[in-house]
C-alpha cells in the first residue's frame, strides 16, 4: 500500500491546525474524502444532475444510470446475491430504523426477544429498545468477557428459541472488537431468528460478503468509508425485503395511486420514498471504486500494523488504560489516569491531533467499563507511523502538562 | 517543552478549583436539585441550591466530568452563594457573554474566581463544559419561580 500516495488524495490532510501539520485520527466518526469521491459529485452535479427514474430526457436518463449503477457497485462491493437487495438510505442509523420499524413491529409480540450486546452503538440499541417498548417483546444481551469480546458459548446460551431478531455490530465503535458474525447467524437461524448487522465500523476497514456471513440485514454509511454524509445502505435478503412495508410514503416509492389507496414500487424503490440522496449514491459508488483499487484485505492488514505499532509504543507509557481485545479493528479507546478525556484531547488539539473524546454514543459500554468517557484514536488508510509518533508523544505533553499543573 | 496556548485554557487557578473542588456535595431534602449532563461527551452535574428570600443560602454539586466543567461548578458555587437570586442571574448572563468574548461591564458583580475561565472563549470545542452549571442554576431557579 503506497500510503504517501493516498495521502496526496486527500487534500484536508494538506493543512496545518493550531500551528502544526494535522494528524487525523477521528476516522470512525467520520472518514475524510478523496479528490476522487469530491471530484465524482462535482462532475454529478456540473454535467448530469436531474431527479433519476422520471422523464425521458437525457440527462435525465444519466441520473439515472448514474444512480443505479451505484446500486450495482455497492452489490458487488458486499456480495450481495440481488441488486435489489441494496436499499439506498441516509447512513446506518436510519437503515436500522427502517428494519425496527418495519419488520420489527410486523414481526415481533409479546414474549419474544431481541437479542443484542452491551456493545452497541446507540443505533443499534435505541432503535430496538422502542420496538421493544411497541410490542411487548423483551430486550436480551449477550455477555461480554473482560477484554469486551463475546464468546460463542453466551450466544448460545443468550439466544433461545423465544429470540426473533439479533442486532450486533461488526465491530465495536468504542472497543474495536470484531464479532463472529457468521457463527452468530448459524446460532441465531438454529432458532428461527434473523440477524441484523451493524456495519458501519465494517465496511469501511474489510472485506464483507454478506452471502458468506449469511446476515439477513446488514447497515453501513458512506461518510466513515470515503463517501459523503448522508447517504448510506441497508442490505437486507429479498425474501425479508419483499414481504416489508415500507416506512415513508410519497412521490418515487408507489406504483399506482388512487384517491383512497396504493400501491408500492417493487424492491428496492418502495423503500425509497422522495427524491433520492443521487449524488450522495454518485460519492459512494466513487468510494467504492477508490477502496477497490487499494484493497480491502491490504487495507485490514495495514491498519492492524498500524494500531500493533501504536499499541507498543502506548504500552510503554505509565498510567494509561487501553479498552478492548487484543485483537482488533484500527482504533484504540483510553484513558490517561487522572486526566479526563477532553483535557486529553484538548491538549493533543493544540499539537494539531485530532482524537475523539465523550462516550461514544455508547453510553451503556462506558457504564459497563465504569468510566464516564473516554479518549479514542482511530487510523484509515491516510495514517502513518508518523501520525502515531506524533499522537503518543503528544499524549506524553499532555501527561507532563496535567502532571505539572497537579 | 512550550504550553503558552494551553496555560491561558487551565490557569492554576482553574486547576485549583479541579483538584479542590469548593461546595461539592450534596443539602438536605427541602433543597432544589436539578440534574443536567452534556448529552454529546458525558458530562454530568447535579446541582443543589437552598433559596430562602430571594437569596441562595446554600448551593453544593455533585457530579462527574472534565477540569473545565467541574471548576466551573467549583466556582459558580462559590461565586452565588449567598448572593440575591437576581445577582446569580446576572453573573450568569456576564458568564455568558464571556464565553462569547463580548466586552462587557461586571457593575457590581462579585465574581469570585469565575472570569479565570475567560480563557474557554478561546476554545469553542470547551463553552459547553464551562456553562453547564450555569444552565443548571438558571433551570433551578427558573423552576423555584413557576
Amino acid at each position: 500500500m503506497d500510503v504517501k500516495a493516498i495521502r496526496a488524495d486527500f487534500p484536508l490532510l494538506n493543512q496545518e491546525v493550531n500551528g502544526h501539520p494535522l494528524v487525523y485520527l477521528d476516522s470512525s466518526a467520520t472518514s475524510q474524502k478523496p479528490t476522487q469521491v469530491i471530484d465524482a459529485i462535482n462532475q454529478y452535479y456540473r454535467l448530469n444532475n436531474s431527479n433519476v427514474h422520471r422523464g425521458v430526457h437525457t440527462i435525465g436518463t444519466r441520473a439515472t444510470e448514474q444512480y443505479e449503477g451505484a446500486r450495482e457497485r455497492v452489490k458487488q462491493f458486499i456480495h450481495a446475491q440481488y441488486v435489489e437487495e441494496v436499499i439506498f438510505t441516509r447512513g446506518t442509523t436510519t437503515a436500522i430504523n427502517l428494519v425496527a420499524t418495519s419488520y420489527g413491529r410486523a414481526n415481533l409480540t409479546e414474549g419474544d426477544e431481541i437479542v443484542i450486546t452491551q456493545m452497541e452503538h446507540h443505533s443499534n440499541l435505541i432503535p430496538w429498545q422502542q420496538v421493544a417498548k411497541a410490542t411487548g417483546a423483551t430486550l436480551k444481551f449477550i455477555p461480554l468477557e473482560d477484554d469486551g469480546t463475546v464468546t460463542l458459548a453466551n450466544v448460545e446460551k443468550t439466544i433461545t428459541q423465544a429470540t426473533k431478531i439479533v442486532a450486533i455490530a461488526h465491530v465495536s465503535n468504542v472497543l474495536g472488537t470484531i464479532n463472529p458474525i457468521k457463527e452468530i447467524a448459524e446460532v441465531a437461524h438454529r432458532n428461527g431468528a434473523i440477524v441484523v448487522v451493524d456495519g458501519a465500523q465494517g465496511v469501511p476497514h474489510m472485506k464483507v460478503d454478506v452471502q458468506a456471513l449469511d446476515c439477513d440485514f446488514y447497515a453501513f454509511s458512506g461518510h466513515k468509508m470515503c463517501a459523503p454524509t448522508g447517504i448510506g445502505v441497508l442490505y437486507g435478503k429479498k425474501v425479508w425485503l419483499e414481504q416489508m412495508e415500507p416506512i415513508e410514503f410519497g412521490g418515487e416509492m408507489i406504483d399506482f395511486v388512487d384517491l383512497y389507496d396504493s400501491t408500492w414500487k417493487e424492491l428496492p424503490w418502495k423503500f425509497e420514498g422522495g427524491t433520492p440522496i443521487i449524488s450522495g449514491a454518485v460519492g459512494l459508488a466513487a468510494a467504492i471504486d477508490y477502496l477497490t483499487v487499494i484493497g480491502l484485505d491490504q487495507i485490514m492488514t495495514y491498519e492492524q500494523q498500524l494500531t500493533a505499532y501504536a499499541i507498543d509504543q502506548l504500552e510503554q507509557i505509565d498510567g494509561i488504560d487501553i479498552y478492548g481485545p487484543k485483537k482488533r479493528a484500527g482504533l484504540i479507546t483510553f484513558n490517561l489516569t487522572d486526566v479526563h478525556p477532553h483535557d486529553t484531547a484538548t491538549v493533543l488539539d493544540s499539537e494539531g491531533i485530532a482524537v475523539r473524546a465523550g462516550h461514544h454514543c455508547a453510553q451503556p459500554l462506558m457504564k459497563w467499563l465504569n468510566v464516564t468517557a473516554t479518549a479514542r484514536a482511530s487510523f484509515y488508510i491516510y495514517n502513518t507511523e508518523d501520525d502515531v509518533d506524533r499522537f503518543v508523544n503528544g499524549l506524553k505533553k499532555a501527561k507532563e502538562f496535567f502532571g505539572d499543573v497537579f | 517543552m512550550s504550553f503558552n496556548n494551553l496555560d491561558t485554557l487551565y490557569r492554576q487557578v482553574i486547576m485549583d478549583h479541579y483538584k479542590n473542588p469548593r461546595n461539592r456535595g450534596s443539602l438536605s431534602e427541602e433543597a432544589l436539585t436539578l440534574e443536567m449532563n452534556n448529552p454529546t461527551c458525558g458530562d454530568r452535574i447535579q446541582l443543589h441550591l437552598l433559596i430562602e428570600n430571594d437569596r441562595v443560602k446554600e448551593a453544593k454539586f455533585e457530579g462527574e466530568g472534565c477540569s473545565i466543567s467541574l471548576a466551573s461548578a467549583s466556582m459558580m458555587t462559590q461565586a452565588i452563594k449567598g448572593q440575591p437570586v437576581e445577582d446569580a442571574l446576572k453573573m450568569s448572563q456576564y458568564f455568558s457573554n464571556m464565553m462569547l468574548g463580548k466586552e462587557q461591564d461586571q457593575a457590581d458583580l462579585e465574581l469570585g474566581d469565575i472570569e479565570a475561565l475567560q480563557g474557554v472563549a478561546k476554545f469553542p470545542a470547551r463553552i459547553k463544559c464551562a456553562t453547564l452549571a450555569w444552565k443548571a442554576m438558571e433551570k433551578a431557579v427558573d423552576q423555584d419561580s413557576n
